[in-house]
């Protein structure tokens, strides 16, 4: 897929029909690929790679991307599609400066999952019939593909491109069957002592780093709420437990609504919190209040929580009780 | 002066050091990530390469309450709350966390010495641990740093049936020495035969080091290209996908800067410092604003500072251990390897 990818790309770039190509850079390694633009066909051609480590989302670079002259062409598999669709709702993105092309997905592989199976020393890997041939420097190792791919892939919420100029590959559909929500319903059938603890226990490892919410496609905001010195409370500092599940909660709050459960928190967390789990609360919540409702599934859709109107909804009690005290 | 103990024996060995002082070591933690944790009865010790973040919190925790003030009326009362610091033992450091030290001392106990790390540093013994299976991401061979041999107060390998110590320091054979005097029975001396083994071991990781795709990246004395570095056109390409979080900066071993901020609660204040990632926004932010108003220049200055501005303050010593866990953790993969083979090509 990865020479389909590039030669588009090339294509694209020579027939002077966009002006950049948003997609991923080969690293060191074969894993560590890093998100990039190229102008240069010939860099696209040398460095261009697309291969099952290429999780990154990349409709949040589109921000910037799409506010600067000319064409960007980017590479969108169906996840991404979901976040593509939200920040163009958010008018977030110029869409008349992208040219979309949906990819198609089989899921992407988690390096940390294959280091937790004790495989280091990592110096190529294949895909072959549905299991990945490891050659490290200690020997070779094979696992079979799903078991090392990420969460959110494990639970692939749907195969279906719901925003795409073209296509390579097929087009698939959401899946209905998907557990994405089995953990969340385990959740609440804790006890709410249980529960918290599950909470501190995985918040506590919280090093403030911010990558969740640096990568995050629904924190778009120029400035965060949380980076204001005249708070008095340090947005870096891990002062102590009850500060970092605030920031989580709130930064879960804040995105309700929005979230399209493209699970980049959790990809990047250096410590492995489950954050994906606490948007996955809100999603199923709105759901079950509010009817089925997927964040980014059509541009100009509205969150439920977003669209009172007084004609059609009912009058929220918090409004009834506001003058009586 | 050599010992050895059965590795069966490791966990005797644990007990007596933590009978001695405080000790902590790598473990899993539940997300499957090495820790640095207290040792307590049946704590194993971590299969891991190394822990997730780096052994500098002991000496510079990630926040940390420095004094507190209190006014009454138009006197200000400054408390210094510290309380005395414990004997300590570190356990399993490896050697590129052991060089860390190196680069923060230069820093921390330079002149005027930086009293909370010193009293930290003093109070710790180091026992470091030779890695017996180093992974694609390590370079510390790249900085001088030999992975076989960890260096600390007391250096030590494990290999499949026994575990070798040997004391450095003065501190590293008053803990033998104590550990000895507690339990005889503890620690044999190793004879000729067993420092051969010992060497053989070293030999068997050193051959696993010229194995690794980054055994051959050299780190260029750039010290005298300060200037044209700075200004190299490569910054912007380098940084344009950053995200601008503070991973690289939190899990590294040598990063050192740190923000102070008062807690007013209305009667006291506490001034604590907290790390500061020099990827932030509001990295050195003044009245006048920010000195680095773009990703470009915050992302220059990490790799600048680690690079050149602190080898030149310190002799040509590397900011850098190559313990390859910003490698690891870079939600893009954007790394130091990467600044520096970038950097090299524009020599070219």
């Amino acid at each position: 897929m990865q020479n389909e990818l590039k030669w588009r790309g090339l294509e694209l770039l020579k027939d002077g029909a966009v002006d950049r190509i948003l997609g991923w850079r080969a690293g060191q390694f074969v894993y560590d690929i890093t998100p990039d633009v190229f102008t240069d066909p010939e860099d696209l051609e040398k460095n261009f790679i697309y291969n099952e480590f290429c999780g990154a989302n990349l409709s949040k670079y589109l921000i910037a991307e799409s506010a600067k002259e000319g064409k960007v062409a980017v590479f969108l598999k169906p996840c991404d599609t979901y976040s593509f669709n939200q920040l163009c709702t958010e008018h977030r993105i110029h869409r008349e400066n992208v040219y979309v092309i949906g990819i198609e997905c089989y899921g992407k592989v988690s390096v940390d999952a294959l280091r937790q199976r004790g495989i280091d020393g990592i110096t190529g890997i294949r895909s072959e019939m549905g299991s990945l041939k490891i050659d490290t420097i200690y020997g070779e190792e094979s696992v079979p593909a799903m078991e090392v791919y990420a969460e959110r892939c494990r639970n692939c919420k749907s195969k279906k491109h719901v925003v795409f100029d073209e296509l390579i590959g097929a087009d698939g559909e959401v899946v209905d069957d998907c557990d994405r929500f089995d953990m969340v319903e385990k959740l609440e059938q804790m006890s709410a002592q249980e529960r918290f603890e599950f909470w501190r226990g995985e918040l506590s490892r919280c090093i403030r780093c911010n990558a969740c919410r640096n990568v995050c496609p629904a924190c778009s905001c120029e400035k965060c709420v949380f980076d204001n010195p005249k708070s008095g409370v340090l947005n870096k500092a891990a002062a102590d437990n009850f500060e970092e599940n605030m920031f989580h909660i709130i930064r879960a709050y804040h995105v309700a609504g929005r979230c399209t459960d493209c699970g980049e928190c959790s990809r990047v967390c250096p410590e492995h919190i489950p954050l994906h789990l606490l948007n996955r609360k809100f999603i199923k919540d709105y759901n079950e209040l509010y009817g089925d409702f997927v964040a980014g599934e059509s541009v100009g859709q509205m969150s439920p929580v977003a669209d009172f109107t007084t004609d059609r909804d009912a009058e929220p009690s918090v409004v009834q009780k506001g003058g009586d005290q | 002066m050599m010992y050895q103990i059965p590795m069966e024996s490791l966990d005797r060995l644990l007990a007596a050091i933590a009978a001695q002082q405080k000790l902590y070591l790598p473990t899993d933690n539940t997300a499957g990530e090495a820790v640095y944790t207290e040792w307590t009865q049946g704590a194993a010790l971590s299969k891991k390469l190394n822990t997730l973040r780096s052994a500098k919190d002991f000496f510079f925790p990630q926040i940390q309450n420095m004094a507190k003030f209190r006014r009454e009326g138009k006197k200000i009362e400054v408390i210094d709350d510290r309380a005395e610091a414990d004997d300590f033992c570190i356990f399993g450091v490896r050697a590129c966390d052991v060089r860390s030290f190196d680069v923060l001392d230069n820093v921390f106990l330079a002149d005027p010495v930086d009293t909370w790390y010193e009293t930290r540093r003093k109070h710790a013994t180091v026992i470091s641990l030779a890695c017996t299976r180093p992974g694609e991401t390590c370079f510390c061979h790249t900085f001088g740093i030999d992975a076989a041999k960890a260096g600390g107060d007391i250096q030590c390998w494990e290999t499949k049936d026994t575990f070798y110590l040997e004391p450095l320091t003065e501190k590293g054979q008053a803990l033998a020495d104590a550990l000895i005097a507690a339990d005889g029975e503890l620690l044999t001396q190793c004879g000729a035969d067993q420092e051969a083994l010992v060497e053989k071991e070293t030999e068997r990781i050193h051959k696993i080091l010229e194995k690794l795709p980054l055994y051959d990246l050299k780190a260029e004395d750039n010290r005298e290209r300060e200037l044209e570095l700075f200004r190299s056109k490569k910054w912007k390409e380098l940084s344009s996908h950053c995200l601008g979080c503070g991973a690289c900066t939190f899990v590294c071993p040598t990063c050192q800067c740190f923000d102070i901020e008062d807690f007013n609660n209305g009667e006291t204040v506490q001034r604590y410092r907290c790390w500061d990632s020099c990827m932030y926004h509001d990295f050195t932010l003044m009245a006048a604003g920010t000195p680095r108003l773009t990703q470009t220049e915050r992302f220059r200055q990490r790799f600048m500072h680690k690079l050149v501005y602190y080898p030149k303050a310190h002799d040509g010593l590397f900011s850098c251990v190559g313990c390859g866990r910003c490698l690891r953790k870079c939600p893009i993969h954007m790394n130091i390897v990467k600044v520096m083979e970038t950097l090299k090509e524009e020599k070219e």
